[in-house]
């Protein structure tokens, strides 16, 4: 009994450090946005100061093109998860309802496709991207964002249909439904929870990608990811300014995070609880 | 309402991936041929993997038949669509519709089909009626006993007035009294009804209830069909008196000669049903089959005697069942009422000469004992 409860505060205490070692930079970053950029470059760092909102004013300054960017970042992200989505679910309805001897094959094989860095394939995309004239352009950086997110929602929408038991679909095949009517009124209602988990990471992932954002885009198609990184100037590091933007880009999606959270949870853990 | 025929219906899972392989062992099901009445209450029964819940689904067109015809209402449905196929399906999971209330459930094909409002509210309500669950409408499944789900399920098959009910084990999952109970509604709602029905179980207790005729099968192939009595009385082969009955039936390996059959403990005549092909055929070696019940107890003198030491004794109150050791055969008996009998005892048995059962020793099929009425099809081994 006694044993046990120590060994509770143990794994109590080693779950607080590691909950700090996440938090921590987080912290630091909304400690940082609100210094002066002397404060944030003092050798030894200081938690307590007077707070300004100097660098948010520059972040947001016209002519810094915050909303710009945002605009942008929500842009791809949502157009990049709908499209992803809308093909994953026939893709995942297919390979969870009628499988055949390939299907584990190819889901193996779309998701390796992640295992690949994405530096490896970064001249030939640019090539073609620079010979079509997807360069800097908001359509380019959707398809790219949707090719990088689509084995992920494949895979999850697949496991989320696997978990509707095959005799639902087969009752409504016998009831007369079509494989369009089934789709909709079965099965996309059953795996409502788990389509919103998959979108919502979806989302969260394309609006935290920066390689393709910097690389592929300048500044008409440029996302937040850009925007932060702009602040990397010739003069120097402006670390304050920096972390202010950096608080602006990442506000929306922790926002949606919490607000989502418990959905999150639900569609995660969909499988495992039933 | 409709009749179904099989015809040499068979279905092997190797073939429809890659063409030319598989070959006849193989097939899941293998040579099913089946007419039934118009309306008629067909139950396909049989262990695990006999092939029974696929024969329906390729009834249901859930699976496709690799060969033969399967024909409702004498079209060919072979390579029509489930929904074209103008049936409906209980599954033994219920597969209702989890988001969607018990109304919407049971209306869900009318509305597919694009039926006026008041037509489906009235069916349902109807249906809804006849199951006794009008006050579960507005529920959803997971709101529900297992009984009312299986009720829900009936329900969204017979608001569809289908030409053919499936039902694949719709009972396995109830608990043992509502299975009892459910067994009685099915039964009534089909006498009311009139479809045509197939219903696959494994228990064999429930084929023999519920069938009208019973279609018994085994490794993919059907080893008899029969009416319930016919299947007890004169089973087709030794597996077919072993599966039907409960307690299952005794088999003695027996030596024949003259019109008896013996072995170590048991001395059996036989009778005329029985001694003319015996004799004709020049039986040696035979398997006698003796339902548990058909024995009693004897002070000695019987003609037909099996010997042996009681090992295991039941008493059920209505009924006495024992388990003796005769020679190397376990013989169970199922005596009336409560007996006094122990554990080591040595018991002698009778039983009359027109309930025994013989089955050849290779073929296991039986030997003599045909219904007056044919009707029974043997399989071909």
């Amino acid at each position: 009994m006694n044993s046990s409860r120590f060994s509770n505060g143990v794994m109590g205490v080693l779950a607080w450090i590691v909950a700090l070692l996440i938090f921590f930079p987080i912290l630091w970053l909304l400690l940082t946005a609100f210094k002066s950029e002397q404060e944030a470059f003092t050798v030894v760092p200081s938690f307590f100061f007077s707070p300004t909102l100097e660098s948010f004013k520059t972040a947001l300054a016209q002519g810094s093109g915050y909303w710009h960017y945002a605009w942008n970042s929500v842009l791809t992200a949502v157009a990049s998860t709908v499209i992803g989505l809308a093909l994953a679910v026939p893709a995942a309805y297919a390979m969870a309802f009628y499988p055949n001897k390939r299907t584990d094959f190819l889901l193996v094989w779309m998701v390796s496709t992640k295992f690949i860095p994405a530096v490896g394939v970064l001249i030939p995309i640019y090539l073609v991207y620079s010979a079509v004239g997807l360069l800097d352009n908001a359509l380019g950086l959707t398809l790219l964002f949707t090719a990088m997110n689509l084995p992920i929602i494949v895979w999850m929408v697949y496991s989320y249909f696997r978990d509707i038991p095959k005799d639902i679909v087969e009752a409504a095949d016998i009831d007369g439904a079509s494989i369009m009517q089934t789709l909709f009124k079965v099965v996309l209602p059953l795996a409502l929870p788990g389509l919103a988990s998959t979108g919502l990471l979806a989302l969260i992932l394309a609006w935290n990608e920066s390689f393709w954002s910097i690389t592929m885009t300048d500044h008409d198609a440029a996302t937040l990811a850009v925007y932060i990184a702009s602040f990397k100037s010739a003069e120097g590091l402006y670390w304050a300014k920096m972390s202010a933007a950096s608080v602006l880009a990442i506000a929306p999606i922790i926002v949606l995070g919490w607000f989502t959270q418990r959905q999150m949870v639900r569609g995660l853990t969909f499988g495992a609880v039933k | 309402m409709a009749i179904v025929e099989l015809k040499n219906v068979a279905k092997n899972y190797a073939q429809g991936l890659v063409k030319g392989k598989g070959d006849k062992s193989s097939n899941a099901v293998d040579n099913f041929n089946l007419v039934t009445r118009d309306g008629e209450f067909v139950v396909l029964v049989g262990p695990s993997g006999c092939g029974k819940s696929t024969t329906m689904r390729m009834i249901a067109g859930l699976e496709r038949n690799t060969e033969g015809e399967i024909l409702i209402g004498g079209r060919d449905v072979s390579q029509v669509p489930p929904k074209e196929r103008d049936i409906a399906m209980v599954f033994q999971s219920y597969a209702l519709y989890p988001h969607m209330s018990v109304a919407d459930n049971m209306g869900f094909s009318l509305k597919l089909k694009k039926r006026p409002a008041a037509e489906i509210k009235a069916k349902i309500e109807e249906a809804a009626q006849t199951l006794g669950i009008q006050s579960l409408l507005d529920r959803k499944p997971r709101e529900l006993s297992g009984g009312q789900r299986q009720r829900v399920a009936l329900g969204r098959a017979i608001v569809r007035d289908p030409q053919v009910f499936l039902m694949d084990e719709p009972l396995s999952n109830l608990d043992a009294k509502l299975r009892v109970d459910m067994r009685a509604e099915i039964v009534k709602l089909h006498k009311r009804l009139k479809v045509t029905t197939f219903y696959v179980t494994h228990d064999q207790v429930e084929a023999m209830t519920m069938g009208e005729r019973i279609v018994v099968m085994k490794d993919g192939r059907i080893q008899q069909i029969d009416t319930p009595i016919n299947l007890y009385e004169f089973p087709a082969n030794r597996f077919v008196a072993g599966f039907i009955g409960n307690p299952s039936m005794n088999f003695l390996r027996a030596r024949h000669a003259e019109g008896v059959v013996s072995g170590d403990g048991y001395r059996l005549t036989l009778d005329d049903s029985h001694r003319p092909v015996v004799t004709t055929r020049n039986v040696g070696d035979v398997w006698v089959g003796i339902r548990p019940e058909h024995l009693r107890l004897s002070d000695g003198a019987a003609t037909n005697r099996v010997e042996g030491t009681v090992d295991v004794v039941e008493t059920l109150g209505a009924v006495t069942v024992v388990q003796l050791s005769v020679g190397e055969h376990s013989v169970t008996a199922q005596l009336p009422g409560h007996q006094k009998v122990e554990i080591g005892d040595t018991l002698t048995l009778a039983c009359d000469s027109d309930k025994l059962h013989l089955f050849d020793t290779d073929s296991e099929l039986a030997i003599g004992r045909e219904p007056a009425e044919q009707s029974s099809v043997a399989a071909k081994a």
